[in-house]
């Protein structure tokens, strides 16, 4: 019986219905502007690198758009499926450690017993100050 | 005596048939004559030797410690084992050796098990091919199987054989392959929105997903925390089951997973389907499903029809929006979880030394590839501040209506969906790579990452030869922490379609001279 529900609905024309691998609509939304790209960068520390990776950002957030058209109203967002479960805490007592000169030797640069980071509180340059891109 | 299953060997072993070493030194040979397939990343040859060893004593005493003492396993290269390189397939990674196990390989050791190496993927598992890691894709074994061979063979185009290999899907392509190819006799794999069950598919083996919250991800390098399982790749149904009941249960190190007490078991043999009740989700039926696909999926439900089992369309409304919902959950939790990787406690570090951000962007850039740095990327967007209600919580709640789709389904009285694992059969390396990654994964996880997001246990087991002589998988979807019962169903359906075995050992013999040839093929593909 469900074969021929299954069969029926093969048969409307497929054209109508929107396949759920359609491409997303390259014209639609999704545009990024230059400030949010370069606000990206910051964040993410990680650079574009390339035209063709601000496309695929555009593409991406194109594809993300059409979940606007799901009536979520009233609806409670899910952060896990365990949800209705007690989170299991265990108790506070130190069971491991006194790994330290373990984990620092898989650091590529320490000095005694700590990681070396070069000097901190200096941002980024400006996009516009930067060099152009260098592909890896 | 490797084309035999996780069961069959462990009697074989028990009856002092084969010893462990003996067993173990057959896999480490077909792995070096398997090399072609590019399956492992790291093979732990002395290891594996020295746990043969000690398994072989225990034999010896008459105190072996089960049923997986002495059995060969692979784990995928994002679990982390200590004193083996662990890559994710990331320049990030290269070199990263772990001071520690996962649980879930810790689990395997416990019983005896011989660890024989780490297993290919994409890098960081993001992907559904196994051709974006960094060591290169990996190679479907039935491209070389005489079944697929001989079809091609009848076809009147004098194609180049070699350049025309298959992938294996993914990301636990490495895993699916090492398990197809009679390297192992299990292997994990992970799957956060198919990756263990797709890979499984293309390459004619079991792929289990457990239910989320059952299995330790404690040593897992995270991708999607909220979605990721450890996976299980085997020969056949009752093997994942039996490395189920080792694997799964509370793990202090991991707080989601759950404290219900979980008894190994060991699945009956069904006789009886009459009582059950199977789903087919309406929805599942998409134009860009293969047709051949489609009527073995038919053909599946007439099976459990005709033998007495109730068959009903059911209908999960939502389907249409769980990519697009898991891509963007996807992709934020990715921006979050590489936040760790900054080339300062482990991993790969750039040269610069400017400034403490300088050196972070540089590290980051020279260690992640394109896919990566672009979800990273995606994520950051969905994240901003502007846009965090419209994408990230918006996504969230449409989770929670995918979720809900499978709770009233299941609530309605269907014990498991039956449904495609892939839309179509695993194709040439050449025309893989002609979409790009993103659009890829969107295609290949269509119908496995619901169930990630719902948390959902669901199993994919091969079924038939394509027309092509390529394996086709379904997939079936159980209630969550109701494993044993889907597996047992999945055991009966595995029992009457006799899915056929891969005919590799044959090519084995001149696999030297498709070696050759690949590395030119290869050669000239990655340009």
């Amino acid at each position: 019986m469900w074969a021929r529900a299954v069969l029926l609905l093969l048969r409307t024309p497929v054209g109508g219905r929107r396949g759920f691998t359609s491409k997303a609509d390259p014209q639609g939304s999704g545009r990024v502007t230059a400030d949010v790209i370069e606000h990206l960068e910051r964040l993410a520390l990680v650079d574009f690198g390339s035209q063709e990776a601000v496309a695929r950002l555009e593409k991406a957030v194109a594809f993300a758009d059409r979940l606007r058209a799901v009536d979520t109203d009233g609806v409670e967002p899910m952060e896990s499926v365990l949800e209705d479960r007690c989170l299991y805490l265990r108790s506070d007592n130190v069971v491991e450690g006194n790994c330290a000169e373990e984990l620092l030797q898989i650091s590529h640069r320490v000095v005694e017993e700590y990681f070396v980071a070069p000097p901190g509180n200096i941002s980024l340059p400006k996009l516009d100050e930067q060099e152009p891109f260098s592909p890896n | 005596m490797l084309g035999r299953t996780l069961r069959e060997v462990s009697a074989a072993l028990k009856q002092g048939q084969i010893t462990p070493t003996e067993l173990c030194q057959k896999c480490l040979s077909l792995i070096k004559k398997t090399k072609f397939l590019n399956a492992y990343i790291t093979v732990s040859e002395e290891g594996a030797l020295k746990q043969a060893e000690e398994s072989e004593e225990r034999y010896k005493k008459g105190q072996s410690l089960g049923d997986l003492d002495g059995i060969p396993f692979a784990v995928k290269d994002n679990f982390s084992t200590s004193g083996i390189e662990t890559t994710c397939a990331s320049n990030m990674l290269k070199g990263y050796v772990p001071p520690y196990n996962a649980t879930v390989v810790q689990k395997l050791l416990d019983q005896g098990a011989l660890l024989m190496g780490k297993t290919n993927l994409d890098e960081f598992a993001m992907g559904s091919g196994s051709t974006d890691g960094v060591f290169g894709p990996v190679k479907n074994p039935w491209s070389y199987s005489k079944q697929y061979r001989e079809k091609r063979k009848q076809k009147p185009h004098g194609e180049n054989e070699d350049s025309n290999w298959l992938i294996t899907g993914g990301s636990s392509g490495g895993s699916a392959a090492a398990v197809s190819a009679f390297t192992c006799f299990v292997a994990l794999g992970s799957d956060t929105g198919g990756s263990t069950r797709n890979p499984a598919a293309h390459c004619g083996v079991v792929g289990l997903k457990p239910s989320y919250g059952l299995v330790s991800r404690h040593g897992l390098i995270p991708l999607v925390n909220s979605m990721d399982v450890p996976g299980i790749l085997t020969r056949c149904v009752d093997d994942a089951a039996t490395v189920l009941g080792v694997l799964a249960g509370h793990d202090c190190k991991d707080s989601t997973t759950i404290q219900d007490p979980f008894k190994p078991f060991i699945l009956p043999n069904l006789t009886d389907v009459s009582k059950l009740c199977i789903g087919i989700p309406k929805e599942y039926l998409v134009p860009e499903l293969s047709s051949e696909i489609q009527s073995l999926w038919s053909k599946a439900a007439n099976l459990f029809e005709s033998e007495g089992a109730k068959v009903i369309e059911v209908s999960l409304p939502h389907t249409s929006y769980s990519i697009v919902c898991y891509h963007v959950l996807c992709t934020s939790e990715v921006a979050s979880n590489m936040a760790r990787f900054d080339g300062l406690e482990y991993g790969h570090r750039c040269d610069i030394n400017v400034s403490t951000e300088a050196m972070y962007a540089a590290t980051r850039r020279e260690g992640f590839n394109d896919v990566v740095r672009g979800r990273i990327l995606s994520g950051n967007f969905f994240l901003l501040k502007e846009n965090y209600e419209n994408y990230f919580v918006k996504a969230q709640k449409v989770r929670r209506l995918i979720a809900n789709d499978f709770v009233n389904v299941f609530n309605s009285g269907v014990d498991v969906l039956l449904t495609p694992t892939t839309l179509r059969e695993a194709v040439p390396y050449v025309e893989f790579v002609k979409e790009d990654n993103r659009t890829r994964s969107a295609q290949d996880d269509i119908f496995t990452q619901a169930v990630n997001m719902a948390g959902l246990p669901a199993v994919s087991v091969p079924m038939a030869l394509s027309n092509q002589g390529l394996p086709i998988g379904l997939q079936f979807i159980g209630r969550a922490f109701c494993d044993q019962q889907l597996l047992t169903i999945a055991k009966w359906f595995e029992k009457q379609v006799q899915f056929p075995v891969i005919q590799f050992q044959e090519i084995m013999d001149d696999c030297s001279s498709v070696f050759e040839n690949e590395k030119l093929a290869s050669v000239s593909l990655k340009q």
